[in-house]
């Protein structure tokens, strides 16, 4: 090809190039974003539609919302990929917050797990009155049962109910689905299996789930969500003052009442209880 | 199946209702995508021009990258990009992840080789006398290169529709690197994930079905310049 083509055809890539990057925001705008690494329960459940909006128009920021895994969320975060994170695994936020990598884990919320399961629960589920008991009695029946198996909060709490069982879940009856919530509900639906779900969740896929809550009210079942502040430590371009606006947004009164009441019109009832303020020994459901 | 139906009916109450989220996440789907497409083309065509037409050491090697490039899984291109890109990434200062022009981006990566390679393809299929001939009857080697890509158009044209076709539909590299985030980065595939995953199957197929739609309609508009310039075969019946 001649010279001169290889130069046109260079330049027309580079103006081309140019034409679709200058069209995003640039890094002017980016000053103004706050990214919050988050759950897949906290977009699935609609709240962040109402929360995020507030937020933009009293302060000002724009939010770039990546909800994940709460072990993506947490990693996300620990690198400074993030400037705040609003996840619900108490266990493993501890760790993060003591390895100083997020800073100032205030509570938010919180709702709780049930486990759910076929009518006529074939182990004996509804028996066993406690979580514990319930995932021993599964366990023993070898009756199937959907695991996240994504290290979501939820994965999270499941496991650590495995471990006060003292039960290692393992076999063809412990499906592990790797995906969010919703599928996982569905996928434990169409194998009539149990599984563990935040309430949120199983509440918004309504009828889409026909497996009954055979298990509530532990207080081990409690699904707390905190924020915490990314460290400016832990890599570059960290916008801590934005992170640090979000978090205090979370926890303002306005903010609270505002999730007190969310849900209440679309399923007749509050999805999350908003405990700003409180700590974990002083929560019960 | 009473599902699909629900669909069907959420797609049309969407669309002629002018939902306009449905219509700027269709809007922005097309931009990204027609936008990574025609970027794919101006680096792709003369890439796989110079790879037909001319030799040089090392140039099996990189057809063959081009040609497994084709079969690029966009997963691997989206974790990829989101590791040069992250802010922890080495090209983190560029600011790029979570926007339109990160899924820009990755989507050319996954365009670029198909458009490459098709093109690579259909030069090497016309005739090297053809271009003797033009030579020998006074064409300059501009001329040249323009009466060659008017006798490629067809394979041409399907290359774009490949490209095309390649990056409207997939999901793994715009989620992973757009984030799907409401108003900025969200586009038709992510959308249904997250639909699917709320629970709103009506919404998911309603989305689903605009997207079918909207490919369909862009192809039919190429295939009819590709088919309206084909050469008549002789009736062979």
């Amino acid at each position: 090809m001649p010279a001169d083509y290889k130069i046109k055809f260079f330049v027309i890539a580079l103006l081309l190039a140019w034409v679709f990057s200058s069209r995003s925001n640039g890094a002017e705008v980016m000053q103004r974003t706050v990214i919050l690494s988050t759950t897949t329960s906290t977009q699935d459940s609609g709240l962040l539609d109402v929360l995020i909006p507030l937020f933009e128009k009293q302060t000002g920021y724009s939010v770039k919302t990546i909800s994940v895994g709460t072990g993506q969320a947490l990693a996300l975060a620990a690198k400074g990929d993030a400037d705040v994170a609003l996840v619900h695994a108490p266990s493993l936020e501890k760790q993060y917050v003591a390895d100083g990598k997020l800073l100032n884990r205030r509570l938010v919320m919180y709702n709780d797990f049930v486990i759910i399961g076929p009518k006529e629960d074939p182990a004996k589920a509804r028996l066993a009155k406690s979580a514990v008991g319930a995932l021993r009695a599964i366990e023993q029946a070898k009756a199937s049962f959907v695991s996240r198996g994504d290290n979501s909060g939820t994965h999270v709490l499941e496991k650590a109910l495995w471990k006060s069982a003292g039960v290692e879940p393992k076999g063809a009856w412990y499906i592990e689905a790797g995906q969010g919530m919703g599928a996982t509900l569905g996928i434990a639906n169409e194998r009539n299996a149990y599984t563990i779900t935040d309430r949120g969740t199983y509440l918004a896929l309504g009828k889409r789930v026909s497996l009954p809550i055979l298990v509530e009210g532990d207080k081990a079942l409690l699904n707390i969500y905190s924020v915490m502040e990314v460290n400016p430590a832990n890599g570059p371009r960290i916008n801590s003052a934005g992170g640090k606006a979000f978090a205090d947004f979370m926890v303002a009164p306005q903010t609270q009442n505002v999730i007190r009441s969310f849900g209440i019109e679309k399923f007749g009832q509050s999805l999350f209880v908003p405990v700003a303020g409180k700590k974990e020994d002083e929560l019960g459901v | 199946m009473e599902l699909i139906w629900q669909g069907v009916q959420k797609a049309i109450e969407l669309v002629f209702g002018f939902d306009a989220e449905v219509w700027a996440i269709t809007w922005l789907s097309l931009k990204i995508s027609g936008g990574a497409t025609l970027l794919s083309l101006s680096l792709g065509i003369p890439l796989g021009i110079a790879l037909a037409l001319t030799r040089f050491p090392g140039r099996s090697i990189i057809a063959a990258l081009i040609n497994t490039g084709m079969g690029l899984p966009p997963v691997v291109v989206g974790l990829f990009v989101s590791i040069f890109l992250w802010r922890s990434g080495p090209l983190g200062f560029l600011e790029l992840i979570y926007s339109p022009s990160a899924m820009v981006l990755a989507q050319v990566i996954i365009a670029l080789p198909i458009v490459a390679g098709l093109t690579m393809a259909s030069f090497q299929n016309l005739d090297p006398k053809l271009g003797l001939q033009l030579l020998g009857i006074g064409a300059s080697r501009a001329q040249l290169l323009w009466l060659l890509c008017k006798e490629a158009r067809l394979p041409l044209l399907a290359a774009v529709m490949a490209g095309f076709g390649g990056v409207i539909s997939e999901v793994g590299a715009s989620m992973m690197v757009g984030g799907n985030i409401r108003g900025q980065t969200r586009v038709l595939t992510t959308a249904t994930v997250l639909e699917t995953g709320k629970g709103n199957f009506d919404v998911a197929i309603a989305l689903s079905l605009i997207l079918l739609a909207l490919t369909f309609a862009i192809n039919f508009f190429l295939t009819r310049i590709q088919q309206g310039e084909q050469r008549r075969w002789p009736r062979l019946s």
